[in-house]
């Protein structure tokens, strides 16, 4: 048995699933202010009367990490840059505490810049007087060559800081402002993030109730509580993902869809390639802040249940503000829900007579009478959701790519089935039929898909190897693994590699089947030229386990 | 989060799977290090600065401007499509007002590709600013354009296809042809005679470093456009007057061409060349970047970099100086030199020997164009190669006159009884293209 449990910001869904599928489901109401006590309420809910040692694991997926970035509400940590020739790195100054320092490495990791070390123990000083304890390090290029932050590193922790991030080991992409800010945040939200998850294991294990207790990703997979210590930011954002995670039991296996989770204020769009779904190109923008962190694409448009209806020149508006709930549900204005109500009495609960008042108002605007009206909001809102949709499919598509191969034969994202989630996904699901060619499906359980999504998850991770023959290294950044190796080091054994230290890491990371479904995403080798001749071969190798559902469940 | 002054599109094909040959300059490899260094410094992050995936052109895209023996897909493949398509891609962009600036990062080049194309001569077959200009011309009404060849090596292909046309004012700043290839772009190579002045090159010594570089622009070319007032200037952004390339001895920085880009301040910057790939294009296209997008750029310093080793010497100074008071006195004087060197001529031909070093090809070329008051003149010409193909093409120019269509006609008429494998017509006045 598996425990999902998804805090989010006005309920907390909870399932408990067996390998026969849904056994039990809940939903309490969150309380802002105590998220641990929603996670604690939500689970007596469902673990009732149930032997706990058989639980497998439990995944959570909060809000704790987003609220703390999004708030602002974080810890104060140091931040030590090596940024060297280029943008000036003082342009990416995040928090209070922002230093930049000399050192500088090339492209290829050749250092061009010693570090100035002095000027790091000095920084180290200075924070320890302010009484910061976590600091995070980064170095442009340091994906290619980590000395200078593994220096930093080592210089601060002799210092006496408790803990030190970083940036290679959060991604193994060259971004040098995104490896600062995903930095950053790692440090920043720490402390909340293992204050909270430890306190949620103590008070379990109180209850005699010893779980290995998974974390929820941006991208959809999960990692052990352990390993979440070394990467808390991974988990801002996970909200989205749950739902979306939990869309993939019904999604096809042979072509493209897209899920809708349709709210009261927004529409959340995702993408699946076949039933993987498509994730953000570099990773998750959060706040202010552009960052690293694996993340699945999802495009919000301001189009929900309970959003604003108008008449603007003879044209119906819907969104993007909400003024309240419909009318059917006691607001003042017009909502999409009313026009659902009025179209649908015998389907949908709600106040008909209110329902009907609301698109009477929104009909005498266009010369319609309500049933009309209601129809004519319904037209709208399919339209604009399907024309949204089509603009993120567009945009997935006219991604830059960069060899012949890709723009010549390279996939092209054609979604032939919408699965739709959220309150008014089984009545909306009617409407949009008549609207698109694509089939159209409501998701089952869709109340608790997030807590589904989040139960089911695989852990997923990524590495990335960079080999350079002429300089006999391999690289993996995010591992902390460096090596030499000699000029006969192919690409076959790069990617081989990467996949062993991949399943190795998701192994780590929590992962407990005997098959990982490892992926290489990228691969490359060049021959490196110098006056003519041939001197050795730059690899690249990405190599990820994607985000899906662990086998041996169904639903 | 920085925001650009100016909203500016990229175009970046890097082309990872295309190479002349595997050791060539123009290979894999080439944009691999200019990759890292822009995604490591974040620069598609930039607020304002947008990447854009190329088009790939059409045949017609190509035909407004080349005549191609035997046909076009005999020299052209998908990277040459793809690369002249990023050109188009952010030319778009910018007349359509997506963006205000444009940087094609995109290879294979194109500045030496001529009119007649046979095959790769300077590691180019297909002109792919000429096609980006011809098709804004054709698309969105653009009639003055100015092109800026800052390419060490002179846009001899370039300089062939404007060569007639009084509206495209091309500029060519490169090392002197005694000391390098293709061996052309002397001061006295002026244009054809309906436009005579419009062609201006400023051959530099070796060892201009950013100091003669930067005077020239300053001192010789903004006045000059200053004089033409283009519509759209656009800049043939080779990179190798870098002081790293080994394929040219100039001495210019990454500074330097940041603070030229400013200078210049092109709508649209197109890569050609440039071979010192790790050394100088990395930090010289992230200096592009940033001066067209109005970014700070002071940080930019590319590795190895000694301003007293590459400062420019005295002599070095004074024969730049010289070249420039000769480029701009011819340029003052051009109406009253095209009046002589005219003369009472009908009609102009030239005979010509054309090598293409990268393919191994001899071309013969004759071509002759109608001397004309009331338009650009009507073209034709003759080649043939070593390869077999012997073709005939007629240019027709936008804004044709009676007369010179009809001189036209009965060229391409007349020339079917000639021993010609292929008889093509060029009419960019009625946008016609087509082959007998």
């Amino acid at each position: 048995m598996i425990i999902g449990l998804d805090v989010g910001g006005t309920h907390t869904d909870v399932v408990l699933i067996g390998e026969e599928g849904l056994m039990r489901q809940a939903k309490v109401p969150t309380d802002p202010e105590n998220l641990f006590e929603s996670i604690l309420s939500g689970l007596e809910s469902v673990i009732r009367d149930i032997d706990t040692a058989l639980v497998e694991r439990i995944v959570l997926s909060t809000t704790l990490t987003t609220n703390a970035v999004v708030t602002g509400k974080l810890e104060k940590v140091g931040m030590v840059v090596a940024g060297g020739p280029g943008l000036n790195p003082k342009l990416f100054a995040c928090g209070e505490d922002y230093h930049t320092v000399a050192g500088a490495v090339d492209h290829r990791g050749r250092v061009v810049e010693g570090l100035d070390r002095d000027a790091v123990e000095a920084l180290a000083d200075s924070f320890l007087a302010k009484g910061i304890r976590t600091v995070g390090v980064v170095g442009k290029f340091s994906t290619r060559n980590p000395t200078h932050e593994q220096r930093m590193e080592e210089i601060l922790i002799k210092k006496g800081i408790e803990h030190v991030f970083t940036g290679h080991t959060v991604s193994g992409n060259l971004n040098f402002p995104r490896r600062i800010y995903t930095t950053f945040i790692n440090a920043s939200v720490y402390a909340i993030h293992r204050h909270f998850y430890e306190s949620v294991r103590d008070s379990l294990k109180q209850q005699g109730i010893d779980i290995p207790i998974y974390i929820l990703k941006a991208d959809g997979g999960t990692m052990e509580m352990v390993t979440s210590m070394a990467y808390p930011g991974e988990a801002v954002m996970s909200g989205p993902s749950a739902s979306v995670m939990g869309a993939i039991p019904w999604a096809p296996e042979s072509v493209d869809s897209l899920v809708l989770d349709v709210g009261g204020t927004t529409t959340d769009i995702a993408v699946f390639v076949k039933r993987a779904p498509v994730l953000e190109p570099l990773g998750i923008t959060i706040g202010p802040w552009q960052t690293l962190i694996r993340s699945l694409k999802s495009s919000s448009v301001g189009l929900g249940g309970d959003s604003l209806v108008q008449v603007t020149d003879g044209v119906v508006v819907i969104g993007p503000q909400r003024l309240g709930p419909a009318m059917a549900f006691g607001g003042s204005e017009p909502t999409p829900t009313d026009a659902m109500v009025v179209l649908d009495p015998g389907e949908r609960d709600g106040d008909l007579a209110r329902a009907e008042e609301g698109m009477r108002r929104v009909g005498d605007a266009l010369g319609l009478d309500a049933r009309e009206a209601a129809q004519k909001v319904m037209e709208t809102m399919c339209l604009a959701i399907l024309e949204h949709a089509r603009k993120v499919v567009a945009e997935i598509n006219a991604k830059p790519v960069y060899t012949i191969h890709e723009m010549m034969d390279g996939y092209r994202v054609v979604p032939e089935e919408i699965l739709l989630l959220g309150g008014p996904a089984n009545t909306l699901a009617g409407y949009l039929s008549a609207y698109t060619s694509q089939k159209v499906r409501p998701v089952p359980h869709w109340g608790v898909a997030n807590a589904i999504g989040a139960a089911l998850a695989r852990t997923t991770c990524e590495v990335t190897l960079f080999a350079d023959t002429e300089k006999g290294v391999i690289l993996i950044p995010e591992e902390n693994y460096s090596k030499t190796m000699d000029r006969h080091y192919t690409l076959a054994d790069a990617e081989k590699m990467a996949k062993n230290f991949l399943v190795e890491k998701a192994r780590q990371a929590g992962s407990r089947t005997d098959n990982p479904e490892t992926e290489i995403v990228e691969s490359m080798a060049f021959n490196m030229v110098r006056g003519f001749r041939t001197t050795g071969k730059n690899i690249r190798v990405r190599a990820q386990i994607k985000p899906g559902l662990i086998e041996g469940y169904k639903l | 989060m920085i925001k650009a002054d100016r909203k500016t599109g990229l175009v970046f094909f890097p082309a990872f799977d295309w190479a002349i040959d595997p050791t060539h300059p123009e290979r894999e490899e080439r944009l691999l290090y200019t990759q890292d260094q822009v995604f490591e410094e974040g620069l598609f992050d930039i607020d304002g600065i947008t990447e854009f995936k190329p088009d790939l052109v059409t045949h017609e895209d190509i035909r407004r401007v080349h005549f191609c023996a035997p046909d076009i897909e005999s020299v052209t493949t998908e990277s040459h499509l793809i690369s002249a398509g990023g050109a188009v891609t952010v030319a778009k962009a910018v007349m359509e007002g997506t963006v205000e600036k444009g940087f094609a990062l995109v290879r294979p080049p194109g500045h030496h590709a001529m009119r007649v194309v046979h095959g790769n001569r300077g590691f180019c077959n297909i002109n792919i600013e000429a096609i980006m200009i011809e098709y804004i011309r054709a698309k969105h009404g653009v009639r003055r354009v100015a092109v800026v060849d800052t390419d060490c090596h002179h846009g001899d292909g370039s300089q062939d296809i404007f060569w007639h046309d009084p509206d495209t004012l091309f500029i060519s700043i490169h090392q002197d042809g005694r000391t390098l290839y293709p061996g052309t772009g002397f001061i006295e190579e002026l244009g054809g005679p309906n436009a005579l002045g419009t062609t201006v090159n400023i051959p530099l010594p070796p060892l201009t470093s950013d100091e003669g570089y930067l005077w020239i622009i300053e001192n010789v070319v903004m006045p000059i456009l200053n004089d033409f007032q283009p519509e759209i200037i656009v800049n043939s952004a080779g990179q190798d007057n870098h002081f790293s390339d080994p394929l040219t001895n100039m001495n210019f920085s990454a500074q330097g061409y940041a603070d030229l880009t400013t200078m210049l301040n092109p709508d649209i910057a197109v890569l050609e060349g440039g071979y010192s790939i790790e050394g100088a294009l990395p930090y010289v296209n992230t200096g592009i970047i940033l001066a067209l997008a109005g970014v700070d750029y002071s940080g930019i310093k590319e590795p190895g970099y000694d301003a007293a080793r590459i400062a420019q010497p005295a002599e070095v100074t004074r024969e730049v100086r010289q070249v420039g008071q000769a480029v701009l006195s011819t340029w003052r004087e051009r109406e009253a030199l095209q009046a002589k060197l005219v003369g009472g001529h009908t009609s102009v031909s030239r005979r010509r020997n054309i090598m293409y070093d990268t393919d191994m090809i001899y071309e013969m070329q004759i071509d002759e164009i109608t001397v004309c008051k009331n338009c650009k003149g009507a073209l034709k010409v003759d080649s043939s190669s070593d390869t077999g193909h012997h073709l005939f093409g007629v240019h027709i120019p936008h804004g044709v006159c009676p007369s010179c269509r009809a001189k036209a006609e009965q060229w391409f008429d007349e020339a079917k009884k000639g021993p010609y494998t292929l008889r093509t017509m060029q009419d960019l006045d009625r946008q016609e293209f087509f082959d007998e």
